[in-house]
C-alpha cells in the first residue's frame, strides 16, 4: 500500500487580499442566476416572468435528490428566462432578475427547527449549500450519511489556490459561525475527531481558530504545509487522517466528511437566521485589476459589474471563476457569480497568452509533482495512440486534474486537458465494452432458450 | 471588444522551460569549459566551439530541409555539441570533431524524431562511434599543463591507462592533480573540481537529482574497492564524473523515477568497473551509459509509480 509524502507544487502565493475586509458593493441593477450550480441536476424555476422577488426568497427548488434548490439575493422584478455559455461551455438557463435596490427581505425568514440529524440534513438541504471551495457537490447529500460511520469530520481551510482568501476572510471575520457549525456536525454526527485544515501560509486563521475552537470537544487544527494542492479532498484526507481514499469510492467510505469552511459557515448561518446561501465573498484580483479586494455580492451579480467596481488597469484578456490552477475561464463578461464562485481573476494580455507547447524531453517533472503519482506523460502518449486499455491501467481517472503536471511542465504539454479527453475516451470505451458484454450475454441466452 | 482567451486550467506555470534548463546545464558546464582552457590551451576552447557550431547548424539545418519547427533556441542542440566537444581529447582534428557533432545530432537525434524521442544519449553515441572510427585520434593524449608528464613529452598516457597496465610508462599523478584535473584524458573530463560545481549547481537547480550521478559513482566506488583497485583513483579518473552528472543524467535516454534512476545509475557503475577491470578498453564510461540507454525503456518499465488510492483490477 502507499505510504509517504503526497507531491504537489510550490505555486506562487498571491494573497494580496489577505487584509482586505469584505464590502458589500451596490446592489447591481441587474442579476443573473444560473440554474445549473451544482454538480448534479440543475434546479427548476418557481417564479416566472414579472413576479416580484424579495432576498432570500426561492426562486428554484432542487431538481431532485443531486441538486438543491436556489434563494434571491436581491429584491426586485423576475425579467425573464434566459440562456448563457456557462465557464464549462454549456449552455445554461438562467433566471434573470432586474433590482429595485431595496434589497427587502423575504417575509418567510425564520430559522429552521433543527432537532435531530434527520432535521438538519435537510435544513442543509433547505439552505440551498453546495461545495463552495469550488466542486458544487450538493451539501446535503454529502451529510445524509449514518452517523456511525463518519470517524472524522475535516473542515478544509486549506486555501491553497492562488489569490484567493475569501475562505481565510470566513475564518477571521465569521469565526463564531464556523464554530457553532462545527458544533452542530459534532452533535449530529459524534465524529471521533472535527479537524479543520490550514495551509501554514495562515498563521492568523490557525491562531484564530484555535482560539475559537477551544469549547469544542474532538476539535483540533492541523497546519497544513503551504504545498498545493492541499485542499484537495484526497490529499487533505490522507494528510489529516491518513487514510487513502480508494478508487471510485467516496470519503465517507473511509470515514470521513469533508465540508469547506465558508460551506460550513453558511450552513450555521442559516439554522441561526433563516437567511439561505444568497450572497458570496469574492477575492476579485489579477494583473488587470486596479484595486484587488474582497467583496460581497448577490448570487448571480455579472463579472462586468464587479469588474467595474473595482476597476481595471487594462482591458481583461482572461477572466477566471475561482483560481488560476483549477479555475475556469469565462467566454464573456455577462457571465454571472455562482454560489461555488470564491474569486474572479482578471488578467491582461501577458498573462493571458496560451503557452505553446514543444516535444515532451522526459523530465519527468510531471510524475515528480502528481500528488496521486499518476504518469501524466505516458498518459498523453496512450491517448494519442488511442489506447484505451493502457489508460485505465495508468489509472488516468484517478486524476482531480488539479493541474500540477500542467504547471510544472517544461515543454508546456497540456497535460490537464488530455487528461480530460484521456478519461473521457476511457470511459466511452468502458461503456462499448459493456454494452457489447451485455449483447454477447442476451445472444447466449436466446442461443439456450432455443 | 476581442474575444477573451478560453482555455483549461491551469492558468499558471513555473519558470522552468526547455529553454531555461538546458542553459542551466550550459551554466553548469562553464567551470569544465575553463578548465579545458587550463589544462589545454587555447585549442580546447576552438574544438568546443566547432562542436557546438555544427550541432546547432545540423540541427537549424535539417529542421529547415525537413519542414520541421526549428528548436535550436531550446539550446539542446549547443548542449549535445558541448558536452561531445569536452569529450574529445584537445588533439582532435577540427574536421574529425564536427563530424561527430553531425553525427550526434543528424544521426542519433533527429532521424529518431527530434528532442525527447532519441533512444541514447547523442554525445554519448557520437563518441562511441567516433572512438571506433578514429581510434588514433581518439586516444592521442596531450600532457596536461600542471601535469607531472615530462615537459618534452608529445602524448601522455590516462591515469587509467597507467593503472591497467604495466607496460605504459609514465608516473601517476598526485590525487590533487587527479581532482583539479591536470592529467592526461579527454579535455572537459579532467577536472572533478569543475565537474562537482556543476553538479551542485544543478541540483540547487533541480535541473537533475542526486540519484544517478551518486548511484553510478558509488557503485563504481564500491565494486573496484572490492576488487582491490585504487577507489578514489578509479572514481576521479577517466569520464566518470562528466559521464555520471551531464550524460547518464540526460532527460530522455534515463527513467523518470526515483527508483529507475537508481537502477539505471547502479548499472552504468557495473557496465563501467567490468569494462576497466577486464575489458579490452581502458575506461567504458561511454559504453555504460550507451548499453543502459538502449536498458532504460525496460527500467522505466520497471519502476512505474504505484497511483495513489489505485485498485489493482
Amino acid at each position: 500500500m502507499f505510504s509517504g509524502k503526497l507531491h504537489g507544487i510550490h505555486a506562487p502565493h498571491r494573497k494580496n487580499t489577505v487584509e482586505s475586509v469584505p464590502t458589500r458593493m451596490p446592489v447591481p441593477a441587474m442579476i443573473t442566476v444560473p440554474m445549473s450550480m451544482n454538480i448534479g441536476a440543475p434546479a427548476k424555476p418557481v417564479v416566472k416572468p414579472g413576479d416580484e422577488v424579495k432576498v432570500g426568497q426561492m426562486i428554484a427548488e432542487a431538481g431532485g435528490f443531486m441538486s438543491a434548490p436556489i434563494y434571491s439575493g436581491v429584491s426586485g422584478k423576475v425579467k425573464r428566462l434566459d440562456e448563457i455559455v456557462s465557464a464549462n461551455g454549456r449552455f445554461d438557463t438562467v433566471l434573470v432578475i432586474e433590482t429595485d435596490g431595496q434589497q427587502t427581505v423575504f417575509e418567510g425568514i425564520k430559522p429552521p427547527e433543527v432537532t435531530d440529524k434527520d432535521s438538519f440534513v435537510e435544513a442543509v438541504r433547505q439552505c440551498g449549500c453546495v461545495g463552495l471551495g469550488g466542486a458544487g457537490f450538493p451539501t446535503s447529500v454529502k451529510l445524509n450519511v449514518d452517523p456511525d460511520r463518519v470517524h472524522a469530520i475535516i473542515i478544509n481551510g486549506a486555501e491553497c489556490e492562488p489569490y484567493i482568501t475569501s475562505d481565510t476572510r470566513t475564518m477571521i471575520d465569521n469565526a463564531d459561525d464556523v464554530i457553532y457549525g462545527a458544533q452542530l456536525l459534532q452533535k449530529y454526527y459524534t465524529a471521533d475527531r472535527i479537524v479543520i485544515g490550514i495551509e501554514d501560509n495562515k498563521p492568523q486563521c490557525i491562531k484564530i481558530m484555535q482560539e475559537a475552537g477551544k469549547g469544542v470537544p474532538g476539535f483540533e487544527v492541523a497546519a497544513l504545509p503551504a504545498l498545493y494542492p492541499q485542499g484537495g479532498e484526497k490529499v487533505l484526507i490522507y494528510n489529516t487522517t491518513g487514510e487513502i481514499v480508494p478508487e471510485g469510492k467516496l470519503p465517507i467510505d473511509v470515514g470521513a466528511i469533508v465540508i469547506n469552511c465558508t460551506t460550513l459557515a453558511v450552513i450555521a448561518k442559516y439554522i441561526r437566521t433563516g437567511m439561505p446561501l444568497v450572497e458570496k465573498v469574492v477575492t476579485v484580483d489579477g494583473s488587470a485589476i486596479a484595486n484587488p479586494q474582497n467583496v460581497i455580492v448577490p448570487v448571480g451579480t455579472s463579472i462586468q459589474d464587479i469588474l467595474n467596481f473595482a476597476g481595471l488597469k487594462c482591458e481583461p484578456k482572461k477572466v477566471l471563476l475561482g483560481g488560476p490552477m483549477m479555475g475556469s475561464s469565462v467566454p464573456s463578461l455577462e457571465n454571472p457569480v455562482m454560489k461555488n464562485t470564491n474569486a474572479i481573476l482578471a488578467f491582461d494580455e501577458k498573462d493571458a497568452a496560451d503557452p505553446v507547447p514543444s516535444a515532451c524531453i522526459r523530465c519527468g517533472r510531471c510524475v515528480a509533482h502528481c500528488p496521486f503519482n499518476l504518469m501524466p506523460a505516458a498518459i498523453e502518449s496512450a491517448y494519442n495512440n488511442k489506447e484505451p486499455e493502457t489508460l485505465k491501467a495508468l489509472k488516468v481517472n484517478l486524476c482531480m486534474e488539479c493541474g500540477c503536471c500542467s504547471f510544472s511542465c517544461p515543454a508546456r504539454r497540456p497535460l490537464v486537458q488530455v487528461n480530460k479527453l484521456a478519461k473521457a475516451m476511457l470511459n466511452k470505451y468502458n461503456a462499448e465494452q459493456k454494452a457489447a458484454a451485455e449483447k454477447k450475454a442476451a445472444k447466449e441466452k436466446e442461443k439456450e432458450a432455443v | 471588444m476581442d474575444r477573451m482567451v478560453v482555455s483549461v486550467n491551469p492558468h499558471i506555470y513555473a519558470k522552468d522551460t526547455t529553454q531555461t534548463i538546458m542553459r542551466d546545464v550550459l551554466i553548469a558546464l562553464f567551470p569544465a569549459v575553463i578548465a579545458s582552457i587550463v589544462f589545454f590551451g587555447i585549442q580546447a576552447l576552438l574544438v568546443e566551439a566547432v562542436c557546438v557550431a555544427v550541432a546547432v547548424l545540423c540541427e537549424w539545418a535539417f529542421e529547415k530541409i525537413c519542414k520541421k519547427p526549428i528548436t535550436v533556441t531550446d539550446l539542446s542542440a549547443a548542449v549535445t555539441g558541448l558536452l561531445l566537444g569536452l569529450n574529445l581529447p584537445v588533439s582532435i582534428p577540427l574536421w574529425q570533431a564536427a563530424f561527430g557533432s553531425f553525427v550526434a545530432i543528424i544521426v542519433v537525434k533527429q532521424f529518431f524524431g527530434g528532442i525527447g524521442q532519441n533512444f541514447a544519449n547523442p554525445a554519448i553515441t557520437a563518441r562511441v562511434i567516433m572512438l571506433v572510427a578514429f581510434s588514433g585520434a581518439m586516444t592521442n593524449w596531450v600532457p596536461a599543463a600542471f601535469s607531472n608528464a615530462p615537459a618534452d613529452a608529445v602524448t601522455a598516457a590516462t591515469p587509467l591507462a597507467l593503472l591497467g597496465s604495466e607496460g605504459v610508462a609514465g608516473e601517476l599523478p598526485t590525487y590533487l592533480q587527479m581532482f583539479l584535473g591536470a592529467r592526461g584524458g579527454s579535455m572537459g573530463e579532467t577536472s572533478c573540481l569543475a565537474l562537482l560545481i556543476g553538479f551542485i549547481y544543478l541540483l540547487y537547480r533541480r535541473v537533475i537529482s542526486w540519484h544517478t550521478p551518486v548511484a553510478f559513482i558509488g557503485t563504481v566506488l564500491v565494486c573496484t574497492a572490492l576488487l582491490g583497485q585504487q577507489p578514489l583513483y578509479q572514481v576521479m579518473a577517466g569520464g566518470l564524473f562528466i559521464g555520471a552528472i551531464f550524460m547518464a543524467t540526460d532527460y530522455t535516454t534515463s527513467p523518470p523515477t526515483p527508483a529507475g534512476k537508481l537502477i539505471f545509475g547502479v548499472g552504468c557503475g557495473l557496465i563501467t568497473v567490468l569494462i576497466r577491470v577486464w575489458g579490452n578498453y581502458p575506461e567504458g564510461v561511454s559504453f555504460s551509459i550507451l548499453l543502459m540507454n538502449i536498458l532504460n525503456p525496460y527500467i522505466s518499465g520497471w519502476t512505474k509509480t504505484k497511483p495513489f488510492g489505485g485498485v489493482q483490477a
